[in-house]
């Protein structure tokens, strides 16, 4: 069954920081913090789960096709970020769940971890 | 480079430590190439490299200059910074390995992979660098009959 993105508000204890399109269907995930990691190895239309919140965030997402960033541990999202987010469509959304417990909760919705091989 | 006149020509500043507006060429350019309505997979190959190049000048260097020649069939990139320069070029390509100071590391740049995203995501990568002078990079980019 599809999982779009609304569907992740809840199970995440999620805040909506910013509200992209809500409808669209999340296909893998992936966590990490190291930008060119996510670059290497996150694939498109992927949940990302991260303790990053710097505007940079979202140019890597607008790079690899990720339509949704899930900021763990409440950790405060610079004005900066929120901005660039809007302007782009991508939604963020702000957990106080560790990202281990977020990844489990995500999993639970039968989104798979996927990943990138080759370019 | 052919004798074909581009579709499109840019040229781009880019500044050392300037984390708000970094990226910012990158995403530009992603635009461009959806607009011009390459296939996505040659897009995200050309886009990710780019984009590892001006992070490489935010991160390292002091300012440097994005250029981009687009072409129906072929993506032509240089960018020429003036920075320290990359005193061991292949041991600057090894996967993990990354001089980029804590600070930086908090913002999750420098895992090392920059280089080799680069040389994965190209069909040519040149690297010109002295050091206490500068780096260029020059990369290419073949649209394939899939
Ligand atoms: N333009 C440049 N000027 C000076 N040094 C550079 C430049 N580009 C790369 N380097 C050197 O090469 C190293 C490896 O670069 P690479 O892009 O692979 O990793 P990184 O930039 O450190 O981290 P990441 O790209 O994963 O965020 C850098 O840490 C730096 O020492
Ligand atoms: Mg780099």
């Amino acid at each position: 069954m599809a999982v779009k993105i609304r569907d992740l508000v809840e199970p995440l204890e999620a805040t909506v920081l910013v509200a992209g399109d809500m409808e669209r269907e999340v296909r893998g995930g992936y966590c990490g913090d190291l930008l060119s990691d996510c670059i290497a190895h996150a694939v498109e239309d992927s949940v990302w789960v991260t303790v990053q919140s710097h505007p940079n965030v979202i140019a890597v997402a607008i790079l690899v096709g990720i339509p949704c960033v899930v900021v763990v541990n409440n950790y405060d999202v610079d004005k900066e970020t929120l901005d660039r987010a809007q302007k782009e469509g991508i939604t963020v959304l702000r957990t106080p769940l560790s990202a281990f417990e977020a990844v489990a909760r995500l999993s639970a919705l039968g989104i798979p971890g996927k990943k990138r091989r080759e370019h | 480079m052919t004798d074909e006149k581009p579709l499109i020509e840019i040229e781009r500043r880019i500044t050392g430590g300037d984390f708000q507006s970094a990226g910012d060429v990158s995403s530009e350019l992603k635009r461009i190439l959806q607009q011009i309505g390459f296939p996505a997979a040659f897009s995200r190959r050309v886009v990710i490299a780019a984009y590892e190049a001006e992070m490489n000048v935010v991160i390292h260097a002091f300012r440097g200059i994005f250029r981009a020649w687009i072409f129906p069939r072929h993506i032509h990139i240089e960018v020429d910074d003036e920075g320290p320069g990359i005193p061991d070029l292949e041991l600057a390509f090894q996967e993990g390995y990354s001089t980029a100071p804590p600070h930086i590391r908090e913002m999750g740049f420098g895992a090392g992979y920059g280089l080799s995203n680069m040389k994965k995501c190209s069909d040519r990568l040149e690297i010109d660098t002295r050091v206490g002078e500068g780096t260029k990079v020059v990369m290419d980019f073949f649209l394939k009959d899939s």
